[in-house]
């Protein structure tokens, strides 16, 4: 694995008796890059995601994450990645201030470096006059930037996120995007699933799970080339319906 | 008509999840809600199916008034709330046939309506609905809510979270079911979906911003949109939005959509400004606005 490669994945598998849920999966990702993950449900992304984030033991193949081993080095990763998903995000029922305090907490950060997150992600998210407002009282949109602040609260090197903007509005979807290119122009490796399709051309590369196989990888520009359309959206349709 | 929402307000303690609210809906219309979470659509749809009551205003469905007339509107229309709400430890058949039940019908009286929906998770009859797959969970909840052939049809969400080639069939469905004389009133937070209504209302923070036909929507956007690229996206983004004549700077696709405040405005002028702030092959076309774009305006 060379410096550069953040995420290194062959033939990566996934069994549930007979059904290959991950159906040896080869890829890679690079430092800095905003990778779309893609795929129908069920296709097989959850399952492949929780194994690149260390809570699945794999049937067969290799994966390294942030240079550490999905079999071995489970712990490892943890600590060097970030995540967010729709449905887990922050705790409802404890404060904005509270929610940062747990989560750098969790990560061993000194209670010094969490008070200065404090500050710095308040002033960034505008949330200076909530903070002590019970996370569960914001609005969806709020809640997804913070939360997605709170994934990247101990600098990991990669984070992974699992349909951050369903159900955001428009606007904010767009900022929470912004948030995206700025972690990764800052370095963080960001590897991400949507079902908007106007959000997989925000990605450097896009893969697209068929049937627990990827069935395309490439940029959003070269994708549409080699299946003749004007977007991705059809490019999805045409690889997913078969 | 088959739906009237006349000057509806709903409360929770100190947050108004609905203000003023009131449209129409014709008869076999669909019907579009189109706003994110949290704009007050579920309070709507539950105050039109008699689960909840409005604090101000009036609604009828098919003819019938939501607080007088209760017990005949659930008689009369199909619900399919955003969260899976049948019983996970029945099977598919039991769910279907209890709700037969319940509506004082059989599945036989109305195959019909369902069969081609129905046909698709037939194979799996006999699994509990809670083993089901989304896109099943799905399929047997629109069965569910069609098998005492309501005359208006209420979907909350129903493609929420669901891929976009499960959305196309799920969509090509509801324009079949309209074709056989049932309203229906859908509400979705994906925006490319307005498209497929009849009419729409864009709805957000409990008020509506518009309704119209798509088509009247987009023709109604105030300004020249242009479509914007560069080499670096994020950076063209920074840039733009430092341009002291912008109006609006959107990320749309691999596009970034931008309106500018001048009525003169010179595309020659912005391209200029790009290259000097260090951007290369910069490119600007005037483009169409789509229902997102009215949608950001209105909700700016």
């Amino acid at each position: 694995m060379d410096n550069n490669t953040v995420i290194q994945v062959e033939g990566l598998t996934k069994m549930y008796g007979d059904f290959a849920a991950v159906d040896a999966i080869t890829f890679d990702v690079k430092k800095g890059e905003i990778f779309g993950f893609l795929g129908a449900n069920g296709a097989g992304k959850t399952t492949a995601m929780k194994m690149l984030i260390g809570i699945s033991k794999p049937t067969a193949g290799k994966a390294q994450v942030a240079g550490f081993d999905v079999y071995k080095q489970a712990e490892n990763i943890k600590k060097s990645i970030g995540y967010m998903s729709q449905k887990f995000a922050l705790y409802d029922d404890l404060t904005v201030k509270e929610n940062i305090t747990f989560f750098g907490g969790i990560y061993g950060l000194s209670r010094k470096r969490i008070k200065e997150k404090i500050a710095i992600l308040l002033e960034e998210l505008g949330l200076e006059d909530v903070s002590d407002q019970l996370v569960g009282a914001l609005p969806l949109g709020w809640k997804q930037k913070l939360s997605f602040s709170v994934s990247l609260i101990h600098d990991p090197k990669i984070v992974f996120l699992d349909e951050p903007t369903g159900g955001v509005d428009p606007i904010t979807r767009r900022q929470f995007w912004e948030m995206i290119y700025k972690a990764a122009h800052q370095g963080t490796t960001v590897f991400v699933t949507t079902h908007y399709m106007d959000e997989a051309e925000y990605c450097d590369r896009v893969s697209i799970m068929v049937n627990g196989k990827i069935e395309a990888l490439d940029t959003p520009k070269k994708l549409k080339a080699q299946f003749q359309v004007d977007n991705m959206n059809d490019v999805f349709l045409k690889l997913a319906r078969g | 008509m088959s739906i009237t929402v006349s000057n509806i307000s709903k409360s929770y303690k100190s947050v108004k999840a609905l203000e003023n609210i009131s449209f129409n809906v014709k008869e076999g219309e669909l019907f579009g809600l189109i706003g994110p979470d949290g704009a007050g659509k579920t309070t709507l749809f539950r105050i039109l199916t008699t689960l909840l009551i409005a604090n101000e205003g009036t609604a009828t469905v098919a003819d019938f008034d939501v607080v007088l007339d209760y017990k005949k509107i659930r008689n009369n229309v199909g619900y399919m709330p955003g969260k899976f709400s049948l019983y996970q430890d029945l099977t598919v058949e039991e769910n279907l046939n209890f709700f037969a039940t319940i509506f004082g019908t059989t599945i036989e009286e109305n195959y019909d309506l369902i069969k081609e929906i129905y046909v698709q998770i037939e194979p799996f009859k006999d699994r509990r609905a809670g083993k089901l797959s989304g896109g099943m969970k799905q399929k047997l909840a629109l069965c569910c809510a069609l098998i005492h052939k309501p005359k208006v049809l209420f979907l909350d969400e129903p493609t929420t979270g669901v891929d976009p080639v499960s959305r196309k069939e799920f969509w090509d469905m509801l324009k079949r079911l309209q074709q056989k004389g049932i309203t229906i009133l859908v509400s979705t937070p994906y925006m490319d979906e307005a498209a497929l209504c009849d009419r729409i209302a864009l709805i957000q923070d409990g008020k509506i911003l518009q309704i119209d036909t798509p088509q009247a929507i987009v023709k109604h956007y105030p300004k020249k949109i242009y479509n914007v690229r560069a080499d670096n996206t994020y950076q063209l983004i920074k840039s733009l939005k430092t341009y002291e004549y912008n109006h609006s700077v959107y990320p749309f696709g691999e596009f970034v959509h931008y309106t500018d405040r001048r009525a003169d405005f010179n595309p020659k002028d912005l391209i200029q400004f790009l290259e000097s702030n260090n951007l290369s092959n910069v490119e600007i076309e005037k483009t169409v606005a789509t229902i997102e774009d009215t949608f950001m305006e209105l909700a700016k």
